[in-house]
């Protein structure tokens, strides 16, 4: 009888009712199995941006050299890259100067790199704050990555410096950059995801994490060209969603003969299935972390 | 029921012990249960109540069928001893943890202190860290920089505010970490621990700014061991008990019932018949009721036997404070008659007060004897605890401890 009443009311009434009578938020132990609150990450946006603040500002004080750190360590790779491959090995570099043929590659991939290490170590680093409040979880490894886009920063204005030096003038394909970074930084979240939620719980993470970093550095075309893997095994080598970024970033910036088409498809799904299972699997994870972290 | 501001129903919390193991536990550990527990999960399944996890002795209930409701505007105080599971409690009402079994509905914005000072960056300045600090607590950039110059005058911190917290002292990294939370202000507030901070004087400062905050109608939700900052700020309170739900009412009854419970029943009246001398025995004493609040009336009862015929010079009942100054004496030779005892006839004493005017708190309860068989003082009987009555004024009363001893019936005429 009540219930028939109020459904009779007129809408207004019944909108101001809606907002005393209905809760703003109802806690339950189940949660669905994919669930992205965009609208609450939204809600917290200024949290991200005073995480991702807050980890590059501590990063480099009571450092001598401070953000030039985020250009050394690109630089020194591409010098030793450049004897060992380009001089020793002389590994063919496509007809581009072997020293930005490198550097180059090293940008996405110290991207990549870098956000999964951050990302990867970001909710253990955070425990406190997981432990004393609430926000979405997300943000921790989300505001971990961004601090390596910074970094990046740095590192391609070194890359402008000696694509001047060396006269090459970019073409209308420089305007793919943005989708490549983006590709690379989903890449880096969605399995970053994965890792910091394994992490919480198993901290060999932590030790597997550096080995991986290094066998995928070899098996990315960074210190050589991807026109050396033998065809019938491009398309296995295409599986690593990395290949299809670094030779996109030098087919836009260094106009290599490499063709993007096909395979940069591939690197793209296989980075959006990467990325959704990361999220479904952060999601089961996430309201756990606070008991064990 | 639109004023409700949260809603509890049977809310639950089980913890893996296990999981904590697991904790620092390494893969290969794990895959060796990961192989077990899809098993036991399939057993599971065939046991009667159906559940997922195997109610075994890996897992226990932090908190277990706990109900209650809080309308807009209430403090409500959660006390129990620890591990009772009041912050377990807190975590799910501030979203930190999910619970196992039931439902929180919560009717308003929810902003949680479970820590001064989360998420301070000892590197960062104190400008810096307000601003972080605030972001993480749910402020809004804009709403921080509004209540900026309130929350530095609030710590005291002015002269700091540009140098690294690593080069505060303690006592400023806790008022300003307190400020920044003091000018948090989500219609529900959920607060753990937070006074145990500080020197005495800042202590009394947020004590003042949290009754404020009670006062603006705001909710709160509020757990101490401080049962005195409990009573001054709360006007509801629950009780837990190994993650029960034992009490739930006006905040005076829970603090008698909670500190009655915490000293057994045994303490405050004797459980059983004391020897004070071969031939003397104390089968009955102490006050009821016990805790009594202040101002309120009691009585004493004190039962005596001997084996033999015996005179009592001197009785008397000493009540000594926590620091074990003597505060009041009632002398039993006021009772009109000779004490005495034979051998059946037992001696027995009923004194009324009128009201007891002293300071909440727990004092102990001595008797002094002389007579023809002994002189003797027999410290520590019993228990008395006593305990404020629900604060009405509009301020926060000083602490037991500022307040001394007597708490004089009193009331001011302004002209």
């Amino acid at each position: 009888m009540n219930a028939t009443q109020s459904s009779l009311k007129p809408a207004r009434e019944r909108a101001t009712d809606t907002l005393a009578d209905t809760p703003l938020l109802v806690i339950v132990p189940d949660s669905q199995l994919f669930h992205l609150n965009l609208r609450e990450v939204w809600n917290y946006r200024e949290l991200l941006l005073f995480l991702t603040w807050r980890d590059i500002k501590v990063r480099y004080r009571q450092t001598v050299l401070g953000a030039a750190w985020a250009i050394l360590q690109p630089l020194t790779a591409m010098v030793i890259f450049s004897i060992v491959f380009g001089q020793l090995a002389k590994l063919p570099s496509d007809g581009i100067p072997y020293p930005i043929f490198t550097y180059t590659a090293l940008l996405p991939w110290n991207l990549f790199s870098g956000a999964l290490t951050r990302a990867t170590s970001s909710l253990v680093a955070s425990s406190n704050l997981i432990s004393k409040v609430y926000f979405p979880r997300v943000l921790v490894p989300l505001s971990a990555m961004m601090s390596a886009l910074v970094d990046f920063g740095f590192a391609f204005l070194i890359l402008i410096g000696m694509m001047i030096f060396y006269g090459i003038v970019p073409t209308w394909r420089i305007l793919a950059l943005p989708f490549l970074l983006f590709l690379a930084l989903a890449a880096a979240f969605g399995i970053g995801l994965w890792l910091s939620a394994l992490n919480v719980r198993y901290r060999d993470v932590n030790y597997i994490i550096p080995f991986v970093i290094q066998v995928w550095l070899y098996a990315s075309p960074v210190a050589y060209s991807s026109t050396l893997i033998p065809a019938q095994w491009q398309w296995l080598y295409g599986l690593n969603p990395l290949t299809g970024v670094i030779e996109g970033f030098r087919w836009a910036l260094l106009g290599t003969s490499w063709e993007p088409g096909g395979l940069i498809l591939l690197s793209a799904l296989i980075v959006a299935f990467v990325l959704v299972a990361g999220l479904v699997y952060f999601h089961r994870m996430e309201d756990s972390f606070a008991d064990i972290v | 029921m639109s004023n409700l501001a949260l809603r509890v129903e049977h809310l639950g919390k089980k913890y893996r012990i296990g999981a904590r193991q697991a904790r620092n536990g390494l893969l290969g550990d794990e895959i060796v249960a990961s192989v077990k527990r899809p098993m036991q999960r399939v057993a599971a399944l065939f046991a009667r109540d159906g559940h997922a996890a195997p109610d075994n002795a890996e897992s226990f209930w932090a908190l277990r069928d706990v109900s209650f409701e809080l309308a807009h505007g209430e403090a409500l105080g959660i006390i129990g001893r620890n591990g009772a599971g009041k912050s377990t409690l807190l975590k799910i009402l501030s979203r930190i943890t999910k619970p196992t079994t039931g439902r929180v509905e919560l009717y308003g914005r929810v902003g949680s202190l479970l820590e001064v000072g989360t998420g301070f960056h000892s590197e960062l300045t104190g400008r810096e860290n307000i601003f972080l600090n605030g972001a993480i607590l749910g402020m809004r950039r804009a709403e921080i920089a509004r209540k900026f110059d309130e929350i530095v005058a609030f710590a005291e911190v002015e002269n700091f505010i540009d140098t690294p917290v690593k080069r505060y002292s303690s006592g400023m990294y806790m008022r300003l970490a307190f400020a920044v939370a003091a000018h948090l202000d989500p219609e529900i507030l959920v607060i753990d621990e937070v006074l145990a901070v500080g020197d005495t004087s800042f202590q009394k400062k947020c004590l003042g700014k949290m009754g404020d905050v009670t006062r603006e109608g705001r909710t709160v939700v509020f757990v101490s061991h401080d049962l005195t900052a409990i009573q001054a700020l709360c006007s509801r309170a629950i009780r837990l008990s190994h993650g029960e739900l034992v009490g739930y009412g006006a905040v005076g009854e829970q603090v008698g019932a909670y500190l009655a419970q915490n000293r057994g029943e045994a303490q405050n009246d004797l459980d059983h018949p004391i020897a004070l001398t071969a031939n003397t025995q104390l089968a009955r004493f102490g006050f009821t009721p016990n805790p009594v609040i202040t101002g309120q009336p009691l009585v004493f009862n004190l039962e005596m036997q001997s084996a033999r015929a015996m005179r009592i010079d001197e009785l008397a009942v000493l009540i000594f404070d926590a620091l074990s100054r003597r505060i009041a004496l009632i002398d039993l030779r006021r009772s009109g008659q000779p004490l005495k005892m034979t051998g059946q006839d037992r001696l027995k004493l009923h004194v009324s007060l009128k009201q007891l005017p002293l300071v909440e708190g727990e004092y102990r309860v001595a008797l002094w004897i002389r007579s023809d068989e002994v002189t003797l003082l027999q410290n520590d009987l019993v228990a008395l605890n006593v305990i404020s009555d629900v604060n009405e004024g509009d301020f926060v009363p000083y602490r037991a401890m500022a307040r001394g001893v007597v708490e004089l019936d009193y009331s001011i005429a302004r002209e």
